[in-house]
């Protein structure tokens, strides 16, 4: 067995227990809320409609906007709850419809001789309606339970554990390892949970029809007290967990998973407990940090001014950075300090390609730039930054072409082009070897990495004490050499993290 | 005949019944007396309103106006389900409940009146040989593994389980071959002449109803246009519909007394 896969067998347990509680809980209480809907619309055309409606709307929201907005509902909070809650929505729509036309479609003779023998609503709802809708009840319990399993991975997003931490680090750390161990792990659960649950609508079915036995009660009942005991014993376990000393945050992408792992190494040598939320999307992180919900992570002084400032044009890197460090302190945040590198957007050429056309700056190109071909990742031609570096420069290239990222480090090494759009810490700047041009009119905005600090970390002198060194002391070769290692090498994250632990 | 001295456990006062807010009447006056065990036919083409006539009396309707009274009290004032767990009633839907066996089935009304197990027991095994499915061949099957025929029967042991006086039939016979038909006509009327039960019956059948039938209503157009004995009707009808209906069993009759005379 490789050392990667073991690594991630390790984390196995830790990330099932998160999958499987969320799933649980997400469902359980879907169940509870829905079906009690569901008869109430089936009883109420008035409710009928509007409610198939919302739960429907709610439905076509993208997943990831219903997190990021259950996080803002509850004030820039995250992990399990918010998670807890959008999955909790997410679940309804099956149930609520099944419910619905579970209802619906017992035949009006039934209930009408129901109550033409004088039973009660509640007892024909009860003895009547309910058992004949079951098995349609379950089929969409089912489906929200196959759905909600699949969405749960995307919970990673906003700090909840789940399978999805494999997949969402694999896919930025380009560890193909882990990422087959997510899906396969997810799958795996989403078939369980579906089979456990056919079986229940197996029975629900023989019991619709009145042939159900006593032995498929008996069996029945087992099904459903293993997964209350299974809910418990997890639910028991999680809140039994000491809540750690510290929060680190991350953003989901090689450099972020890497300094993330840095800093939480830094704080347990300092011997604080510290839980890891890596993979966090950049609002929610940023709002949580400013809540007190995320401790500390590395935030970039362009996506402050640019994302959470909405401030266009580039007075220049320092001007940026006295704007930044004071927003954040009105956002109730600290800035600890800039570990001294930048990942910007900055023009890239081989090395060798430069020093033939004697180029070593954005102004060098200015009389030959009509005859060179740029390469650039998918947004960048539509970016803020091509049009001041177009305006600034006044240059334009005799050829844009746009590429996914990995290609377009690609064409610059094998001169399909001669430059390219490259972000200043990516590892295979220094793996192919290529130079960044100088930009003296700042077209590109700057990028300073700096670490953020919530309002209660900030007074504790030990915590700043633990991360002081990082302060100044990353250079972006230092940090484009560790994303290479795992980025262009393959190592893993702890591996990044040590080779940078070691040069502090 | 006992429809002198007994008193009126049935009584309609001028109902009506609109579904659809005045502009049509399914029932446009009706008002007949049912008397204790007696046995009321009630006969007319389809849709004019026997069903929703039926459904008034225990309340599955309400009256547009008018009102109904079952021993002696206005309907309006009983708690529609007790006084629906106090008359029997066969759907015409039948209605049995698919996920519940026979025994089940026959057992609901007497469940929801408390009976003891014991008793309810004893009296499904009674009333399911009474209708002949006795239960041991057929008190565990579900309505699925039944013939019409038999769902038809196990709807009738329903309505008669819980021992009320007042049992109302809606097209109770209609799938049954004939002589099972009969059978069960014969078995029916013996039954509720032994327990001098009270019965109001919709049917389609005009032989049935003038075998069975105390008196008989005759409805058309939401209207009861004649209610009398088979014998009133038979020699006195009052309108051509009435006259119509009775003469088709009467020229069967008297043709198959042709046939059996060997006259051709
Ligand atoms: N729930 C209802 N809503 C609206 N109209 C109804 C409803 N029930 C019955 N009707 C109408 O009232 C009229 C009388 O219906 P009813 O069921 O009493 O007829 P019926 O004499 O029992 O007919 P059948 O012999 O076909 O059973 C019909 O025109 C029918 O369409
Ligand atoms: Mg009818």
């Amino acid at each position: 067995m490789s050392d990667n896969l073991r690594e991630q067998l390790l984390l196995l347990p830790v990330y099932f227990q998160g999958h499987l509680l969320l799933t649980l809980a997400a469902l359980s209480v879907g169940i509870c809320i829905s079906v009690p809907l569901g008869v109430w619309a089936s009883q109420s055309p008035r409710v009928k409609r509007p409610l198939l409606i919302t739960v429907s709307i709610i439905q076509t929201f993208p997943s990831l906007a219903i997190l990021a907005l259950v996080v803002a509902l509850l004030g820039g909070r995250i992990g399990f709850l918010p998670a807890f809650i959008a999955l909790t929505l997410y679940s309804m729509l099956p149930i609520v419809r099944n419910t619905v036309s579970g209802l619906e479609s017992v035949s009006t003779s039934v209930v009408d001789a129901a109550k033409g023998i004088g039973m009660s609503p509640r007892q024909i709802l009860t003895r009547i309606q309910m058992p004949l809708a079951m098995p349609v009840i379950v089929a969409g319990i089912r489906t929200a339970t196959v759905w909600t399993v699949g969405l749960a991975t995307l919970s990673t997003l906003v700090g909840a554990s789940s399978f999805g931490n494999f997949i969402f680090t694999g896919i930025q750390t380009r560890n193909l390892v882990a990422v087959t161990v997510g899906s396969l792990a997810s799958a795996a659960l989403a078939v369980s949970l579906d089979g456990l649950i056919g079986l229940v609508q197996g029975l629900a079915e023989k019991q619709s029809k009145g042939i159900v036995e006593r032995k498929h009660k008996r069996a029945g009942a087992i099904a459903g007290s293993v997964i209350v005991l299974i809910f418990l014993a997890i639910a028991y376990n999680l809140f039994q967990q000491e809540e750690a000393d510290f929060v680190v945050g991350g953003k989901p992408f090689t450099e972020q998973y890497i300094m993330a792992g840095l800093i939480s190494a830094r704080l347990e040598d300092a011997g604080f407990s510290v839980e890891l939320r890596p993979g966090l999307g950049s609002d929610v992180i940023f709002a949580a940090t400013s809540t007190g919900n995320v401790d500390v992570y590395l935030e970039y002084s362009g996506t402050i001014w640019a994302s959470f400032m909405k401030r266009s044009g580039n007075p220049g890197r320092e001007a940026i950075r006295s704007a930044v460090v004071q927003f954040v302190e009105e956002q109730g945040m600290t800035n600890l300090g800039f570990p001294g590198f930048q990942n910007r957007y900055a023009l890239a050429m081989r090395r060798d390609r430069a020093l033939e056309l004697g180029i070593s700056s954005i102004e060098d190109l200015i009389p030959i730039a009509n005859t060179l071909s740029t390469g650039g990742d998918l947004e960048f031609f539509g970016r803020s930054e091509w049009l001041r570096l177009r305006d600034l420069y006044n240059i334009d290239f005799a050829e844009k072409l746009t590429f996914d990222v990995s290609l377009m480090y690609t064409a610059v090494q094998e001169r399909q082009v001669d430059l390219i759009t490259a972000y200043t810490t990516d590892g295979r700047v220094a793996a192919y070897d290529l130079l960044i041009l100088d930009d003296p009119r700042n077209a590109m905005l700057p990028y300073d990495g700096m670490l953020l600090v919530s309002d209660a970390a900030s007074s504790s002198p030990e915590f700043l004490q633990a991360l002081e060194p990082i302060i100044g002391g990353i250079s972006e070769e230092q940090m484009r050499e560790a994303n290479r290692l795992v980025d262009v090498e393959g190592k893993s994250v702890s591996e990044a993290v040590a080779y940078l632990q070691g040069q502090l | 005949m006992p429809s002198t001295g007994g008193t009126r456990l049935i009584e309609l006062k001028g109902v009506r019944k609109s579904y659809d807010g005045g502009k049509s009447y399914a029932v446009a006056g009706a008002s007949f007396t049912v008397e204790r065990g007696e046995f009321l036919g009630l006969i007319g083409e389809s849709g004019c309103g026997k069903t929703t006539t039926l459904k008034m009396i225990n309340r599955l309707e309400e009256p547009t106006a008018g009102s109904v009274f079952v021993n002696g009290q206005n309907v309006r004032e009983q708690n529609p389900e007790q006084l629906r767990r106090n008359i029997g009633y066969v759907f015409q839907g039948i209605g049995l409940f698919p996920h519940r066996t026979v025994v089940q089935n026959v057992a609901a009304v007497p469940e929801l009146l408390g009976w003891d197990p014991d008793r309810i027991q004893a009296r499904c095994e009674q009333i399911l040989s009474m209708v002949g499915l006795p239960l041991e061949d057929y008190g565990a099957r579900v309505p699925g593994q039944l013939s019409g025929g038999q769902q038809q029967r196990v709807g009738v042991a329903r309505a008669l389980a819980a021992e009320s006086e007042v049992v109302l039939m809606d097209e109770p016979f209609g799938a049954l071959d004939p002589i099972t038909r009969v059978e069960l006509q014969e078995e029916f009327k013996r039954i509720q002449q032994e327990l001098n039960l009270t019965v109001v019956m919709v049917t389609h059948d005009m032989t049935e109803a003038l075998l069975l039938a105390d008196r008989i209503a005759v409805m058309k157009n939401g209207e009861i246009l004649q209610i009398g004995t088979p014998h009133e009707l038979l020699n006195n009808p009052q309108h051509d519909y009435v006259k119509k209906i009775v003469d088709m069993p009467k020229r069967r009759a008297d043709r198959l007394e042709e046939i059996m005379r060997g006259h051709s």
